[in-house]
């Protein structure tokens, strides 16, 4: 346990000290969400309506932007044989480096939601629904999709192969979150979506870090 | 975690090491054939050979990174690992680089960094020290984990005379508490009753013989 929060001490540690690869994703997803009042015009009904869906795929995309150097490096620089031999179990080492990932990568995108939804024109009583969904699916898309880059650790052209791992996986947090999000508009309860958004990120919790921890042991291998 | 219960017992009270015929293929090509060795407490022992000859893999093979493809490899007890890389992440003190080394093992931090002469730079990020401080540091690493069955790939690589005088002492007195350790190196080390395994290269057997 020690060992498991030290390996998250030291990426938080590592990602203030670059700060600027740690912004890079949150003003991707601000700049990409910006994009769309430009392309769709500035109609506010339009906006609003395509709101959580704009934010929920800008999201996405955000998130998959340091995966491929979430173990990438450590792979490069010897890290992840002494991890692999010394640290904690494979499997929480991958589960380490996912909540590192969440912590620098989902949770600045969520505040940013927040000054994204109202420029788009969510309402200020949908926007705690939206951030419930949006919380829980950056979680599962940070289990997913450090499962999906301890698969093509040292594959040749894995940072292309990634997304094409990711997004399909990523596919029913997607469509469970942006319908609870839509839940306010539509006046319907966003309880079913909620329920089984959850339950994609309660599959993805104990999954994701075991397959993530063998590919983590495959690559050293 | 590792525990000392994680080991199986040992056939002889001093046997840190069993290595029973491990034959290693990467790809299609042989890379070590029928390699035994066995390491007791107080061994140093260089493995030797031309480049190819399979030296790193034989060393990840016993640390139990890569699988064999026949044959066995038992440790009796927790090894600590010294690889080609530093493994030290520019941005971060050399303090913070091994503080995980640091809670994982057993020897206190300051004690490792005085005997290698790095005490000094403690709090400088690693990006601003030499190749030889850095190696000198991955070395401080394998001190700090407190294991007894040490496996050092090229651990001198960068280290000038008095650097090297200092790890040989270190090494001296690891196997002075009943440690051991496997080295490869192309540098003679003043290592006291060393053994060494030579690895023939295997460059001339032709992969179609195999498949």
């Amino acid at each position: 346990m020690t060992a498991f929060l030290a390996l998250i001490d030291r990426d938080l540690r590592l990602a203030f000290r670059f700060g600027a690869d740690t912004l890079a994703s949150l003003l991707f997803f601000i700049l990409c969400g910006s994009l769309f009042p430009l392309a769709l015009g500035p109609s506010p009904d339009l906006l609003r309506h395509m709101g959580p869906g704009i934010i929920w795929v800008c999201a996405l995309l955000a998130c998959l932007l340091p995966l491929d150097r979430l173990f990438g490096a450590e792979l490069e620089d010897g890290s992840l044989d002494l991890l692999m031999l010394t640290g904690p179990a494979p499997a929480a080492v991958a589960f380490a480096k996912m909540t590192a990932h969440w912590l620098t990568t989902g949770l600045p995108l969520l505040i940013a939601s927040i000054p994204l939804g109202i420029m788009l024109g969510v309402k200020g009583p949908e926007l705690p629904l939206l951030l419930v969904g949006l919380a829980m699916g950056t979680m599962s898309l940070s289990l997913l999709g450090g499962m999906a880059a301890s698969i093509v650790l040292g594959a040749r052209r894995g940072g292309v192969l990634l997304p094409l791992l990711v997004l399909p996986l990523a596919t029913p947090v997607l469509i469970f979150g942006a319908a609870s999000s839509y839940a306010g508009q539509l006046a319907t309860s966003p309880a079913a979506s909620l329920d089984l958004l959850g339950a994609c990120l309660f599959a993805c919790l104990p999954l994701c870090p075991l397959a993530a921890g063998q590919g983590l042991k495959a690559a050293v291998g | 975690m590792t525990t000392p219960s994680d080991f199986p017992s040992p056939p002889t009270p001093d046997r840190l090491l069993d290595v029973e015929d491990v034959t290693v293929f990467r790809g299609d090509r042989l890379v070590l054939d029928g390699v035994s060795l066995t390491l007791d407490a107080g061994d140093a022992m260089i493995l030797t050979g031309p480049n190819g000859a399979g030296k790193s893999t034989l060393l990840r093979t016993i640390s139990g990174l890569r699988r064999p493809d026949s044959g066995d490899v038992i440790r009796y007890g927790a090894l600590a690992w010294l690889g080609h890389q530093d493994a030290l992440k520019p941005g971060l003190t050399l303090a913070q680089n091994l503080a995980l080394a640091e809670k994982l093992g057993t020897t206190s931090l300051s004690d490792a960094l005085d005997a290698l002469d790095l005490t000094h730079l403690t709090d400088l990020p690693a990006r601003l020290l030499s190749s030889g401080q850095k190696r000198r540091a991955a070395f401080a690493r394998v001190m700090l984990s407190g294991a007894p069955l040490w496996l050092l790939d090229e651990p001198t690589v960068g280290l000038d005379v008095a650097s090297i005088e200092r790890l040989d002492a270190v090494m001296a007195a690891h196997r002075a508490k009943s440690g051991a350790m496997i080295v490869t190196t192309h540098v003679p080390l003043p290592l006291d009753n060393t053994r060494s395994h030579e690895l023939p290269s295997l460059a001339h057997v032709d992969s179609f013989w195999l498949s």
